[in-house]
């Protein structure tokens, strides 16, 4: 009985939100007109009750529940509060966008608390079987999600684009697994870790079944060449959706790679360094070069986007505790931008017609100087130029990269930066170098404006004190 | 009071939150951002004054030093000093940035609030650079010096601004990328960030060989080197007349700066070995560089390319000492001073030569030559001045141009005749491109209707081309001063350059 309460008690964060997600789903279907705005700020304020929690139950250095399927220790943390601190803004700014387009039903609220919960178990699986489960639940509410404007055939088609090809990197997934419980007897991580620790890596079935975890996790990150759902998921959704995809998941993707590579895999570093390596150098090159082709912006942030995860997996290849805090950092940063950029899209999205094509950018920079100030920061950020926080992502993967003798590695990353650039720069250059065509009226909500502010001077701000934060990504990974 | 005062980070914010605080004026009046724009440039014109006051020439140690930690977990620090070579630097940038904001006063259409704040962003984050005694707090400066460039040749630029900001953004940035990967390998090696102790870091004839052509890729771009320069004439022919001044005067003098403070100390030995090359690449540009010059038929690229001939002395002086410590008699000196005294009267010289070009563009609408001719005829005080500074950057006798020059050439005959002679072809290729110029934009009968009808100098720019007038003629008669400042710190520095760092 002990042990169950305080098992309870330690999934606190997770029972707490199911149990809001449910209140809201029942209190939305009868409000009646009002369940729009029920939902949504019912969802904040779920959103917060777990944050508290999820800080009230923060553990040092690490408890496990529920048969030692649960884990809860400082890395479950730090995603779980930036998790819910992401769906909070991203809710903020996609309203305005969604009431606009009388899309303003409460399913978005509820299905995006189920994703969040989703990674919630994610962050705290230390069983194949958690995993997995955190993973589908997510995956479930971000397929629904995309389709989310069920008259719109890209819409439709991207959505069953992203829905196959996931289910089929689930399959994949869920088949490494299972030869790797058929050679270990076990699902638990550390189990497993203790096995492989004790009777050697050295089997070709366990490769084998690795090959198959590490083409899931690259799926579900979006890394070349497993990333051909990222484009036309990013720019087949409404902007306020595809807000959603580019930002939390990869938090998720972060964890579930810790989880399944360090925690219940490292033993087998060597055979998933070579692995990752290869998906890095393919997704930070095709990343930054394709994206130079594309005129649809949302498109073009998805080449981009795929180019950081190159950046993210090059921190996690490292295996160590420095490179996985630099992962960490980069993907907390990278959220951090796409949510501002995408943020700023859906703001100025008009009825009917999404601001999507680099064009329509144009003169921003005369109409809009404050708003195109923040895209400005934040492109330069991703581009990753000093004076903005971007740059200190970069850096720190170069440091764990040089640390660990690649580099080559790292010179070819940050090359490729440069190419990168190429095509953030032309985001400014269309932003106040040219004259508008037409204007983009900025949708009315104070509060999204405010947290859009904030969420592009932190970009300066985090550069000039990043003490904190690069601190905490410290002592998460110790 | 003055002495407890953090100099230097005064030197660098207060025009970067000037700036800031510009933008908001513009919704004021125009008035209002020109003379806020105008009292913070002389502000800090001012405090670069009260820091030469407080500069102690007789030591090489850096100093006004201000040492916080800063980022923990890069063990970076927010760490500033300046020594003789930096300092003569710091007082170009708050003398050209208050003519730049003057000579802006009058002629920026549009987002004029914008302008001056980039401008004085600008100003603070190059400041940054000549007193960063953190290597990654240097290269913050010195990347971020990007962001407010490309927007100032962007925004306000020529016809194909586009493609010349963007390459100058590319090129310096893929430049400086090696810098970067370079200083983490020597972060991780040494375990320190500080300038200083990298300086008396040992590493071996591989590592000194890599890590130098890194530093060189960097600071190569910046100053420019041939062949990697052809950033430079796009740049300054898109700039606007301010950007053309700042890129010119000072931002070019960012690479010479890095090859004193990274490039000699840190990786002597390969420097040493290497310098051949170096010599070889400076003679080329002063040579072909002067001809390429000698064919333009648009003045801003015939000064840009001037000045890609000009750095060449630079980096001739700077790596020619290797060949000099052998010879009896302080030559080495000399040529190491020559160059330094070459980037600061180059700073003078092409900054006016460019606002001279603006003069004229503002009335004309036209950089080209041959769309001039007999503009002394309707722009006599003009015509004077602009003859003055083409003498200095010909390399007149009395003229900073010559001391310099002078300085850099009678060091490498010392080293090898063959280098002075072809150093020394400048001041034949120097006379005939920049003549040729003056001829045909200043001389004889008026060109066309247009010309005849300009009108003189206004009183604001005749202020500032009398300033940098004054600033030229006295830098060639009387040298000593700027010499005086940094000879200390140039000594100590080739004493550095000496010690080879080996492993």
């Amino acid at each position: 009985m002990d042990s169950l309460n305080s098992d309870v008690l330690l999934a606190l964060p997770e029972i707490a939100l199911l149990a809001a997600t449910s209140a809201v789903l029942l209190i939305s279907l009868y409000a009646g007109r009002a369940s729009e705005a029920l939902a949504y700020w019912l969802s904040l304020a779920a959103l917060a009750i777990t944050a508290v929690l999820v800080d009230f139950t923060s553990m040092q250095p690490e408890l496990f529940a529920f048969g030692e399927m649960y884990i809860n220790d400082p890395l479950a943390v730090a995603i779980k509060l930036f998790a819910c601190l992401t769906v909070a803004t991203v809710f903020i700014y996609a309203r305005p966008y969604l009431r606009q387009r009388e899309h303003a039903r409460a399913e978005f609220y509820i299905l995006g608390l189920f994703a969040t919960l989703g990674t919630l178990v994610m962050a705290s699986a230390h069983n194949f079987v958690l995993v997995y489960l955190g993973l589908e639940l997510l995956s479930l509410c971000l397929y629904a999600l995309v389709v989310f404007e069920r008259d719109s055939s890209d819409a439709s088609e991207a959505a069953i684009k992203y829905f196959v090809l996931g289910a089929i990197a689930s399959g994949m997934l869920l088949y490494g697994m299972s030869i790797l419980y058929g050679l270990t007897g076990s699902l638990d991580l550390a189990e497993i870790h203790a096995y492989l620790g004790n009777r050697g890596t050295d089997s070709v079935a366990l490769v084998f079944a690795l090959a198959f975890i590490v083409v899931g996790l690259a799926f579900k990150f979006g890394a070349v060449p497993f990333h051909m759902w990222m484009p036309d998921v990013y720019q087949g959704a409404p902007t306020a959706i595809t807000l959603f995809i580019a930002t939390m998941p990869k938090l998720a993707a972060f964890v579930m790679a810790i989880r399944l590579l360090s925690n219940g895999l490292q033993e087998l570093l060597t055979d998933w360094q070579q692995m990752l390596i290869i998906l890095t150098v393919l997704s930070v090159v095709f990343g930054n070069v394709i994206a130079i082709a594309q005129s649809n912006i949302k498109r073009m942030l998805a080449y981009s986007a795929i180019s950081h995860i190159g950046f993210i997996l090059l921190g996690i290849l490292s295996g160590s505790a420095f490179g996985y805090a630099a992962a960490l950092f980069y993907t907390v940063i990278y959220v951090l931008m796409a949510a501002g950029t995408f943020g700023v899209l859906s703001l100025l999205a008009q009825p009917g017609r999404d601001l999507d094509r680099l064009v329509d950018l144009k003169g921003l920079g005369s109409y809009n100087p404050w708003f195109a100030l923040i895209m400005l920061l934040l492109m330069f950020s991703m581009a990753g130029v000093p004076l903005t926080v971007g740059f200190y992502a970069k850096l720190y993967i170069l440091q764990s990269l040089i640390h660990d003798g690649m580099l080559w590695l790292a010179i070819l990353a940050i090359l490729m930066s440069v190419v990168g650039a190429f095509y953030y720069l032309r985001v400014v250059k269309y932003m106040y170098f040219d004259d508008a065509d037409e204007q983009f009226r900025l949708q009315r909500s104070p509060l999204a404006h405010t947290v859009l502010s904030v969420n592009g001077l932190l970009v300066v701000a985090l550069f000039i004190f990043p003490n904190a934060l690069l601190n905490y990504c410290m002592q998460v990974l110790n | 009071m003055l002495a407890s005062l953090p100099i230097l980070s005064v030197l660098i914010w207060l025009p970067i939150f000037g700036g800031l605080l510009v933008i908001p004026a513009g919704k004021v009046s125009v008035h209002a951002v020109r003379w806020l724009a105008l009292f913070i440039a002389l502000a800090t014109f001012l405090a670069s004054i009260a820091l030469l006051g407080g500069f102690d020439a007789q030591q090489h140690a850096m100093q006004f030093r201000e040492y916080v930690p800063w980022i923990r977990a890069f063990d970076v620090y927010y760490s500033l000093g300046v020594d003789g070579i930096s300092i003569p630097l710091i007082l170009l940038t708050t003398v050209i940035t208050v003519l730049v904001v003057i000579a802006g006063w009058g002629i920026v259409p549009g987002r004029i609030a914008e302008y001056f704040a980039s401008f004085l962003i600008l100003e603070g984050l190059m400041i940054g650079v000549f007193c960063a005694l953190d290597a990654i707090l240097f290269y913050i400066f010195f990347e971020g010096m990007l962001i407010p460039m490309f927007l100032i040749i962007g925004i306000w630029g020529g016809p194909r601004r586009v493609y010349a900001t963007v390459k100058f953004f590319l090129y310096t940035f893929f430049g400086s990328i090696f810098l970067l990967v370079a200083l983490v390998y020597l972060y991780l090696q040494a375990n320190t960030f500080e300038i200083a102790q990298l300086q008396q870091f040992h590493l071996s004839a591989r590592e000194q060989y890599l890590i130098f052509l890194a530093f060189l890729i960097a600071f190569a771009v910046k100053i420019p080197m041939w062949p990697v320069h052809t950033w430079l004439p796009d740049a300054h022919v898109e700039a606007p007349t301010g950007g053309s001044v700042v890129l010119a005067a000072i931002m070019l003098k960012v690479g010479g700066y890095g090859f004193l403070r990274f490039s000699i100390p840190i990786t002597s030995y390969a420097s040493e070995q290497l310098a051949g090359v170096i010599i070889a690449v400076s003679l080329v540009a002063i040579v072909y560089i002067g001809l390429v010059a000698l064919a333009q038929r648009d003045m801003k690229k015939l000064i840009a390319y001037s000045s890609i001939a000009h750095m060449g002395f630079v980096t001739l002086g700077f790596f020619v000492i290797f060949a000099l410590f052998a010879k009896a008699g302080s030559s080495a000196e000399l040529a190491m001073q020559g160059g330094m005294v070459q980037m600061i009267s180059h700073g003078f010289i092409s900054g006016a030569m460019f606002l001279c070009v603006g003069v004229l563009y503002d009335r004309m609408h036209s950089r080209q030559i041959a769309d001039y001719g007999g503009v002394v005829n309707s722009m006599p005080v003009f015509a004077v001045f602009f003859v003055i500074f083409a003498m200095a950057n010909v390399g007149l006798p009395g003229t900073s141009g010559f001391v310099g020059e002078f300085m850099v050439i009678l060091a490498s005959f010392n080293a090898n005749v063959w280098y002075a002679f072809l150093a020394a072809l400048t001041l034949v290729l120097g006379a005939a491109y920049t003549l040729w110029m003056i001829k045909r934009v200043v001389f004889g009968a008026p060109g066309n209707e247009q010309v005849a009808a300009l009108t003189d100098l206004n009183r604001r720019e005749f202020f500032c081309l009398l300033v940098l007038t004054l600033l030229v003629l006295w830098l060639g008669l009387w040298p000593a001063p700027l010499i005086e400042i940094m000879d200390a710190s140039v000594v100590h520095l080739l004493h550095q350059a000496q010690l080879t760092n080996l492993r």
